[in-house]
């Protein structure tokens, strides 16, 4: 316990010297899993980190380590960040879980963010993106605007994130079309652009002239382009380079609002324990604007949804639903629970293929 | 499963350009390891060639500039290889692999200014006639040029090794530096060479994933493929057409296995993702009955101290 | 113009000279790096190599080198008897991966039982699976001539795979509300590594690398074994003739290997890491190639090599996050250092001296 015992005297000494100082800096850390330059899930972030460091200027200092492995390495940066005297730290990662709550014990007078996440504390938040809310809007837009009936879908890993988003988009797409089907191909990688390529292309072949993605580069983007009159969504960032086609629209992370509210809640010394799960209504989500590749009655239509979900009059997941094995899920008119959402692991009614296990 | 909705022709078509970065990086390896020298620096160059084709094109507007501008920036990198390994006569696997992670990090500090970039495209070429031929046209003749500059290397490399005075010299060094240095050849310059042109080569290869087959420019966008085409030397058994071969082969099952998916297959994914290194390996199993070997002299320090 | 000279035996000088110029030939041309990045050299600097071992929260980082150094040392001690017989196993990542894998399905397999004798068991399991996957290698090679390099490189992707299909699938956490890894075991103390003393980073992996060192130390320098490897590599033929069988030296080389590296990961996921998760592996196994040849495959050297290698890990960390310096000027500076340290051996085996005229 000599280890506790020291970082604890040293977080003191620090609460003590930040509470000294604390007329001027606010020190805001964050760990991100990529590199700044991974331009999608790291890059947004670190985007947000930046509005920020705009919104308070010379009020809060913000620091970041990029690449963090999960694990081990997790723990020693976001330790050194607290040693480092942060008031507030977000870590990015799902991964980073278990080793934001055990530093988080260690030093319980810095607040944590932990993204995607379950596991809370007194001073450890969770926060995380409904996403899902926006492939319900991209669902719409693919259904409409198919001509050969074949969506493709690329995902990296079967994780329930990924999967909810899949759901989400068949619901909306076979609410408009009846006929439309899902090719589903998973890159089994989290980062690998030409593989990205890859995957668009062979969905191009067999038939997709839509393409919905849940990673991150523009390869899909760029092969989409090539083949003419395939629609694309941007994924992370806008990806207006490839506007008004094939880019249709966007699912952009929009983390900035949320970081510059919890970071005035530290200064205001109103930081408490939450849980958020926020979508397109609070801005966490945003939908990239639709271009005029789009018929201008389809928009409609689609914004139409995403107003409604943006209020909470329409939830992507309503009854009658069953799941893929024809079992019934949710009654007429039910909302899927957010316990239900988090950790989904089933493909809705009429998609085909099972999920890799 | 509905396997006719996988096209063959298409298929083929595509595992021309998924192979295409691999192949031009094993083959400029391939002059590297039959002049008897092991650079396992070939992510790095590739990489850095990648960001530096990325930046030369998005600057001047022209794919080809990015391309010559990448295969310079590879040899360039290159030089630090051979400066530290012929001159400095430092062990090589360790320098190659100090390589990969210097060239992670420049091309990541040059490349700060250009995530989210479009580059400018490149055109395909105009084939005319040969692209309407039934079957094959589709096949062969629908593609960008590099894709043929690849092959080309190939055919000439295999030529400059067995036709030509230069490429004797070149094995020669490759087999027995001691012997090759005692009739006079200039072992270190010969290495420089082949050590430059291994680097311009994983440039191409790296400029060839940000400006066409991705393209855009992301950090650490390679991840990996210099290390595959490390692999095909080997499995090639350091002669150029079978790096052909291998290349094909490998970019083949990659894209075969994504086709399968996409046609609901009813294999498990991950068994799929690993397909192509349990069959590259298989092939070189049943392929090992030839047992041609690694250059003599490959990964072994030269100094010509006699 | 210069000559050089190959030495008659290393310099005892230059043996431990070189590293210290090639450290400072680095803190000179990094610092120029950082300078141009608009980042203060001297802070930065400080930062790296002084912070981690006296500055004012050294009590953490000094355990954590071990933490960091641990594996690298244990997986490199392993590669460098192979490396020295001229068998080039570069897949210890893949191996590395199925020794944890290994070790946690036992572990998971009798969760929540709580037995003493789990943690040796797990140990053994590791130290197996890893001289599995190594042997694959290596009994292809004796029996078909398959080229090791290629095998063990493939076999690194296909762990990889494996891994994440164990921590999406079979070995996932059934508390885990259905998000990918497996429970943490830290959590279970029959399987947990943990530290041995509190706040010392001391845990089994660091003991384990540091007696491998000492048993590789006493083999090579000792042992027939040891005589028998380095003439495998230097001159097979000769070896043969001295009664040294290929088909042994490979199998004995790619499985100790294997096993070491078997066993960092599983002290690694029994310890710091804690769960099966899809990005388990950091690349410690490939980091370690570096580290056997920047030790020059000598135990003593790996172990320095390996702590050096930590250090500037985790001393990169703490620029990164304290000056803003981005993580590629970290490698870049890593990838000098390695640069120069190589470069400088050239002062160890070799005299420079002004060539006399007619030798140009």
């Amino acid at each position: 316990m000599k280890l506790m015992q020291h970082l604890a005297t040293a977080a003191l000494a620090l609460g003590v010297a930040t509470g000294a100082m604390a007329a001027d800096k606010t020190k805001v850390g964050f760990i991100y899993v990529g590199p700044i330059g991974d331009g999608g899930w790291t890059h947004e972030h670190n985007t947000a980190r930046l509005a920020v460091e705009e919104h308070f200027g010379d009020q809060v200092e913000t620091t970041f380590v990029e690449s963090v492995p999960e694990g081990a390495d997790a723990e020693r940066a976001i330790t050194q960040m607290a040693l480092g005297g942060a008031d507030l730290i977000f870590t990015t990662s799902f991964g980073y879980m278990d080793p934001t709550i055990n530093v988080a014990a260690k030093f319980p007078n810095v607040k944590f963010e932990h993204a995607t996440g379950y596991k809370r504390a007194d001073n450890v938040s969770t926060y995380s993106a409904r996403f899902y809310e926006g492939r319900a809007v991209e669902g719409l837009l693919a259904g409409k605007m198919t001509k050969s009936n074949i969506i493709g879908y690329i995902g990296s890993f079967p994780i329930p994130e990924v999967i909810r988003g899949i759901n989400s988009a068949y619901i909306q797409a076979k609410k408009v079309n009846p006929d439309v089907q899902f090719k589903i191909v998973w890159a089994y990688t989290w980062f690998d652009p030409a593989k990205e390529a890859d995957a668009a292309k062979v969905l191009i072949e067999q038939g997709a002239d839509v393409i919905l993605q849940h990673t991150d580069s523009t390869a899909p983007q760029a092969a989409a382009q090539e083949k003419g009159n395939v629609f694309t969504f941007g994924q992370a960032s806008d990806m207006i380079e490839y506007a008004p086609a094939p880019r249709i629209s966007s699912i952009i992370d929009n983390w900035g609002p949320y970081y510059i509210e919890r970071t005035q809640a530290i200064i205001d010394g109103t930081w408490t324990s939450t849980d958020t799960w926020a979508g397109i209504g609070a801005g966490m989500v945003g939908i990239g604007e639709i271009t005029d590749a789009v018929p201008a009655d389809v928009k409609e239509a689609a914004l139409a949804l995403k107003d409604s979900i943006a209020s909470g009059a329409y939830h992507p997941f309503t009854g009658p639903l069953n799941k893929q094995d024809g079992s019934a899920w949710l009654a007429e008119g039910e909302t899927a629970d957010d316990g239900t959402l988090a950790g989904m692991n089933f493909y809705v009614e009429g998609i085909e293929g099972s999920i890799p296990q | 499963m509905d396997l006719s909705s996988i096209n063959p022709i298409l298929l083929l078509a595509s595992l021309m350009v998924a192979a295409t970065p691999v192949l031009f990086a094993a083959l400029g390896e391939l002059i590297v390891e039959r002049a008897g020298v092991l650079n396992l620096g070939v992510e790095g160059m590739m990489i850095t060639g990648a960001v530096a084709g990325f930046i030369v094109a998005v600057e001047t507007g022209s794919p080809t500039m990015g391309f010559i501008g990448a295969a310079v920036a590879g040899a360039l990198l290159s030089m630090l290889f051979a400066l530290l390994t012929q001159v400095f006569l430092a062990n090589q696997v360790a320098s190659g692999l100090a390589l990969t992670l210097f060239g992670l990090g420049l091309s990541a500090l040059l490349g700060q200014g250009y995530v989210g970039v479009k580059p400018p495209s490149t055109p395909k070429l105009d084939l005319g006639m040969l692209t309407d031929l039934p079957v094959i046209g589709r096949i062969l003749f629908v593609h960008d040029a590099m894709v043929y500059v690849g092959l080309l290397l190939a055919v000439a490399i295999w030529f400059f090794l067995a036709r030509t005075r230069a490429g004797l010299i070149l094995r020669a060094v490759g087999e027995n530096h001691d012997a090759a240095h005692a009739l006079g050849y200039k072992v270190v310059r010969i290495r420089f060479a082949a050590i430059a042109f291994g680097g311009a080569c994983a440039g191409l290869g790296g400029a060839y994933l940000s400006l066409v087959r991705v393209p855009q420019w992301t950090e650490g966008m390679t991840a990996g493929i210099g290390w595959i085409s490390l692999a095909l030397v080997v499995f090639a058994s350091w002669k150029p057409g079978r790096v052909v071969m291998g290349a094909y082969l490998f970019g083949g099952v990659n894209v075969l296995q994504l086709n399968l998916q996409a046609a609901g297959a009813a294999i498990p994914v991950e068994y799929l993702a690993m397909s192509p290194y349990l069959i590259t390996i298989i092939v070189l199993v049943i392929m090992s009955a030839d047992r041609s070997r690694a250059p003599a002299s490959l990964g072994r320090p030269f100094h010509a101290s006699h | 113009m210069f000559k050089i000279e190959k030495r008659p035996t290393p310099s005892a000088k230059w043996n431990w000279g070189a590293p210290i110029v090639a450290v400072v030939l680095t803190m000179i041309f990094g610092g120029a790096l950082f300078a141009v990045l608009n980042v203060n050299p001297f802070l930065a600097i400080e930062k790296i190599f002084y912070e981690p071992l006296f500055g004012e929260y050294s009590f953490y980082y000094r355990p954590q080198l071990l933490v960091k150094a641990g594996p690298l040392i244990l997986i490199a001690i392993g590669l460098s008897l192979g490396f020295r017989a001229g068998i080039w196993n570069i897949g210890a990542e893949g191996q590395y991966i199925i020794g944890a894998l290994c070790a946690a399905g036992l572990a998971l397999a009798v969760y929540p039982m709580e037995l003493p004798i789990l943690f040796p068991l797990m140990v053994i399991a590791g130290a197996i699976g890893g001289a599995l996957w190594g042997l694959i290698p290596a009994f292809l090679k004796t029996r078909f001539g398959t080229n090791e390099i290629l095998v063990s490189l493939m076999l690194v992707y296909v762990a990889e795979q494996l891994l994440a299909s164990m921590a999406l699938g079979l070995m996932k956490n059934p508390e885990g509300m259905g998000f990918p890894g497996s429970r943490n075991l830290q959590q279970y103390p029959s399987a947990n590594n943990a530290e041995l003393i509190a706040g010392t980073g001391m845990h089994w992996g660091v003991v384990a690398a540091l007696i491998s060192v000492i048993f590789a130390y006493v083999v090579l320098s000792r042992h027939m074994f040891g005589f028998h490897l380095r003439m495998s590599g230097l001159a097979p033929r000769a070896a043969k003739f001295a009664g040294v069988n290929p088909t042994r030296m490979v199998l004995i080389c790619m499985g100790i290997s294997g096993a070491l590296a078997g066993m960092a990961g599983m002290f690694e996921i029994s310890g710091p890491a804690g769960q099966v998760s899809i990005d388990f592996n950091v690349g410690y196994g490939f980091t370690a190639i570096i580290v056997a040849f920047l030790g020059r495959l000598n135990p003593v050297g790996i172990l320095l090599a390996g702590l050096l290698m930590a250090l500037t890990y985790i001393g990169g960390e703490i620029t990164q996050s304290q000056m803003g310096l981005p993580l590629a000027a970290i490698q870049v500076f890593q990838g000098m250092l390695l640069f120069f340290l190589l470069a400088m051996d050239l002062l160890t085996n070799y005299r420079i001296r002004p060539a006399a005229k007619e030798a140009v």
